[in-house]
């Protein structure tokens, strides 16, 4: 789709500016070393100066989306491989998600590290902002080897991220699952990579644009980039690591992993989908949908019965990737129609939400560890009433929890109103059997949209509404200073991103001009007021005058019931239908508000109950949720691991003349081949 | 913007507010009659309304700030909604600013502050209430998409207005994909407005609550703007009912006089509507909850049924 002169595009300010700010997070990063020990430095120092340098690289990307591409060679990496890095409108709007997501995240980290949590604060202000610089850097790449080395940067130092508090075996554990299947998926983006190469030898995207695929080879290279990006993003069926591996980790890591990093997955997607391959095969959107969607509803009956705050904003995020992949798939099914308005429209959406789900993903994940913080507690059974002990998280949160159930005004609305919209534009396609599985499709991702509001609701009631189910809640205490302008900046970011979509849509209109070449360049009317994506009597909506609508029904009748009537109030007891032994006991546990979704969605889960007989003496009732995946794929794969590694232990047999007899035979095996 | 349309916006609001109560007043007393039962008076939630704005409002000792703040706005989110349904006049200046998406954002967003207010105080008929309203919430809800789907299909357009446009003034069409949606259409309704078999409004009988189980820390202010945004809901699906499936007598943009005509026409439809809502009230029985999925899950069906049928055909 890009046939950008490339030779033409020169090294610009930008991309200087981008490096600066990115080789800047190095050198914090590097600081963090030098001062290993010094909590104070560290977290008043170093982390807000990264949460600076975020600005800096946030306001470059702006201001570079509406620039021509920039590129620039780095003398980095091996003597005649040097780093080829380029910053184009799809480059710049990542840039920007990453930046300005990752800017919040450092000012909350500057108020959570206050203790180490298991590693000495320097190092992990250096893994913290090597793994940032390694994010910035795969979307700046503009050559397979410097996109795998930055690639395998980000997944290393996320390890280390998450393993900080690496005492516990099951963070060990979860770990280790992660680094296991992020390294098989990269296996999966190299091999892509060098399908797309097409034989030439020469790993750069340049020349990989230039390449023409057939459908097959395509395709293949299309499958290889699904899994490799897939395992990245957490994707049907190798979502596995992801709710393990993002509560593993501090908060602030799990903001920027699930927020962020799941993110450059997305990218990498669309860079090879619609960048390097000029050619969408109506199969792959089909297939992208399908997963897609898959993963989103899976994703969200999960959360919904979980019962660990981070494991269930883990199993969120899993949804809204699949959100995301359902709308990039309905853009490759435009796309490979040649339907580009349409192709945009889809695309628009995928972005706006990559754009919302950074900001309100990340936002609720400080959050869970500003709860932690106060509480010590991560189990939704010992939270609640916390509206009270801290009413700054509390409301804040709620920011985030609105926006993630796609509710107007916020962030999470828009991008689920143009995907919506984008469905309904479907019975253009040319087959009819699309046409009637569009409905359907529709039909699903309103599902989890809608239980994804269920979700919220259980999350933000249990955690801050209600009776603390705990004594020790009594002495939660509010999020500090910092955590405090973490979280305001982004919520901050939910706000404006749900108030003034026609402005953010302006700065996504590049990127799908980059990628499908057509954009809604005019999608604002009344002076940006309303958002209209097609045509006034097709659909708009204009979420400041929907807000100062209810902002105005609410304050009249406020008004109205004082001037008329009067303001009284006393307090007493809580009703509860007469019944005065009110204990925290007795209100909605997590597992009980969990447990209609369970009773509907049973097939989903391996569940094991274990139920008590009316003759126990201590009746136990216990029930475990697991998941069907691990026992159809990845233990029947550990099992043939095994299986495979101890007929190879048969040649271990610890004696030194057995090996020397290895050695002989490999020894006149190699040299029979070398002498034919 | 004209002059004519900041008049007719202002009168749908007025209308829905004013009108809201007398058809919850309406269905009441239809119901009562139904059932053999001597009927309150028409104007009996008008009473109600009043008598509870004088009373003292008790909070709860733990009321939190939300608690206090989601009546204003629930009642905000319906007086919204009530501004963007067409009842009287096509010609709404706050229509563009949401459509039928839009508008089940917003009674999403109403159904999650009534939910968390509910879960505010902590008691067990609060939090039962709050799991119980989003649980047939995320059913209905997208059942109800599904059904503005159908007839944005129809008009080409998820702008309510413009769907009533072309619904009531084209030439009189036959939409197979619209029987399909008027059932789902009415299935949930009676979900959404806590209505027999889904929930009883007339009970605070724990097993089946749960509209009354959310509000029942309310008192006073509170609790009247709580029940009065309940009367602007049920009034509001009623309006969308109505415009969805006998568009008829709303009047169209620029021709005003029309309106004269229109708000007779609302109230027929709306007393008609009303009395059918009672009497299917008065013919079922009340679920168990658990049949609810089952029930609502029916009307997604049905709704997608309808949206395919429409695709199918290709009207």
């Amino acid at each position: 789709m890009n046939d950008l002169p490339v030779a033409a595009a020169a090294a610009g300010p930008h991309l200087h500016w981008a490096l600066a700010a990115v080789a800047g997070w190095l050198l914090v990063g590097l600081l963090g070393v030098f001062a290993l020990r010094r909590m104070v430095f560290v977290a008043r120092v170093l982390f807000p100066a990264g949460g600076a340098l975020a600005l800096v690289l946030f306001g470059v990307a702006l201001s570079a989306a509406f620039g021509s591409p920039e590129t620039a060679t780095l003398p980095l990496g091996l003597p005649t491989l040097p780093f080829h890095v380029r910053l184009d409108s799809l480059s710049a709007f990542f840039l920007m998600v990453i930046a300005g997501a990752a800017a919040g995240v450092s000012a909350f980290a500057a108020g959570y590290f206050r203790q180490g949590e298991g590693t000495p604060p320097g190092l992990l202000c250096l893994e913290y902002h090597v793994f940032l610089a390694s994010m910035a850097m795969v979307v700046l790449s503009d050559d397979a080897y410097a996109f795998m080395v930055m690639w395998e940067t980000m997944a290393l130092s996320s390890f280390f991220l998450v393993i900080a508090n690496h005492r516990i075996p099951e963070i060990r554990r979860a770990g280790y699952l992660y680094l296991l299947i992020a390294h098989v998926g990269a296996i999966g983006i190299l091999l892509c990579f060098g399908v797309l190469q097409a034989n030439t030898g020469d790993y750069t995207f340049a020349n990989m644009r230039a390449q023409t695929h057939t459908v097959l080879w395509a395709s293949i290279a299309f499958l290889l980039a699904l899994f490799g990006f897939g395992a990245k993003a957490g994707l049907l069926p190798l979502h596995v690591w992801l709710p393990e591996a993002h509560p593993a980790a501090p908060s602030p890591v799990s903001a920027l992993m699930s927020g962020v990093m799941l993110k450059t997955a997305v990218y990498g997607v669309l860079r090879v989908t619609f960048d390097l391959m000029h050619v969408q095969v109506w199969w792959w959107g089909v297939l992208l949908l399908a997963l897609g969607l898959a993963t989103a509803l899976f994703g969200v009956v999960f959360s919904a019965a979980q019962v660990d705050m981070k494991r269930l904003l883990a199993y969120s995020s899993i949804e809204n990737i699949g959100l995301l992949f359902a709308a990039i798939g309905l853009a490759v099914l435009f796309s490979a129609f040649g339907m580009k308005p349409m192709a945009a429209l889809a695309l628009t959406a995928a972005l706006y939400h990559v754009a919302s789900h950074a900001f309100f993903k990340s936002l609720l994940f400080v959050g869970t560890g500003a709860v932690l913080h106060a509480t010590g507690e991560r189990s939704l059974g010992k939270l609640g009433g916390l509206i009270r002990y801290m009413p700054w998280v509390t409301w804040l949160t709620l920011v985030g929890a609105l926006a993630c159930a796609g509710l107007p005004p916020l962030g999470g609305f828009v991008s689920e109103w143009l995907l919506l919209q984008s469905f309904l534009f479907t019975p253009g396609l040319p087959s009819s059997f699309l046409n009637m599985l569009i409905p359907v499709v529709a039909a699903m991702i309103a599902l989890v949209a809608a239980l994804s509001g269920y979700v919220m609701v259980k999350f933000f009631g249990v955690v801050f509404l209600g009776q603390p189910r705990e004594d020790a809640l009594a002495r939660a205490h509010d999020a500090s200073g910092w955590e405090r302008v973490g979280m305001l900046w982004l919520a901050a970011g939910c706000i404006l991103l749900g108030l003034f979509p026609t402005q953010f849509i302006a700065l996504i209109d590049p990127v799908t001009h980059l990628l499908v070449d057509a954009g809604l360049a005019n999608s604002g009317s009344f002076g940006g007021w309303l958002l209209v994506p097609v045509a006034m009597e097709r659909a708009s909506y204009g979420p400041v005058i929907f807000l100062l609508g209810v902002a105005a029904g609410s304050a009249l009748a406020w008004l109205l019931v004082r001037r008329l009537y009067h303001g009284r109030s006393r307090r007493s007891p809580a009703w509860d239908c007469g019944f005065p032994w009110q204990t925290a006991r007795m209100q909605d546990t997590a597992e009980g508000f969990g447990q209609p979704i369970r009773q509907i969605f049973e097939p989903f889960f391996r569940m094991e109950r274990h139920l008590p007989t009316p003759f126990d003496a201590q009746p136990l009732y216990r029930v475990t949720i697991g998941d069907h995946f691990w026992h159809w794929i990845y233990l029947p794969v550990a099992a043939v691991v095994e299986r495979a590694s101890r007929l190879i232990g048969l040649l271990q047999r610890g004696r030194i003349a057995v090996y020397l007899a290895y050695s002989f035979v490999t020894l006149v095996a190699v040299l029979l081949v070398v002498m034919r | 913007m004209s002059v004519v349309g900041v008049l007719s916006q202002l009168l749908a609001i007025a209308v829905a507010l004013l009108l809201a109560p007398l058809l919850t007043g309406w269905v009441n007393q239809c119901r009562a009659w139904l059932q053999n039962k001597s009927a309150p008076p028409l104007l009996q939630p008008y009473r109600m309304l009043h008598k509870l704005f004088n009373k003292d409002s008790v909070l709860a000792t733990n009321a939190s700030p939300l608690f206090r703040a989601s009546p204003y706005i629930v009642f905000g989110c319906m007086v919204l909604a009530g501004a963007i349904v067409p009842t009287l006049s096509t010609d709404l200046p706050l229509s563009p600013v949401a459509d039928a998406i839009a508008l089940v954002g917003l009674f999403a967003l109403a159904r999650v502050f009534i939910s968390l207010a509910a879960m505010d105080v902590g008691t067990a008929f609060g939090t039962l209430g709050a799991r119980r309203e989003m649980f047939v919430g995320f059913l209905a809800e997208p059942a109800l998409l599904m059904v503005f789907f159908s007839a944005s299909l129809i008009s080409k357009s998820t702008s309510l207005t413009t769907i009533v446009e072309t619904l009531a003034h084209r030439e009189l069409a036959i939409y197979p994909s619209l029987a399909f949606a008027g059932v789902a259409f009415t299935m949930i309704s009676l979900a959404e407005n806590a209505r027999i078999p889904v929930d009883n409004p007339a009970t605070h009988l724990e097993l089946t609550m749960i509209h009354e189980a959310l509000i029942l820390e309310y008192s006073g202010r509170h609790l009247a703007l709580m029940e009065w945004a309940a009367s602007l809901k049920l009034f509001a699906y009623s309006c969308i009912g109505l415009a969805l499936f006998i568009p008829w007598g709303v009047a169209q943009a620029g021709a005003p006089l029309a309106m004269l005509l229109a708000l007779p026409a609302l109230v027929l439809k709306l007393a008609v509507g009303g009395a059918t809502l009672a009497f299917l009230e008065t013919i079922s029985a009340k679920m168990r909850i658990f049949r609810v999925p089952e029930f609502l899950a029916t009307a997604f069906m049905l709704a997608v049924i309808g949206l395919l049928v429409s695709i199918l055909l290709g009207v």
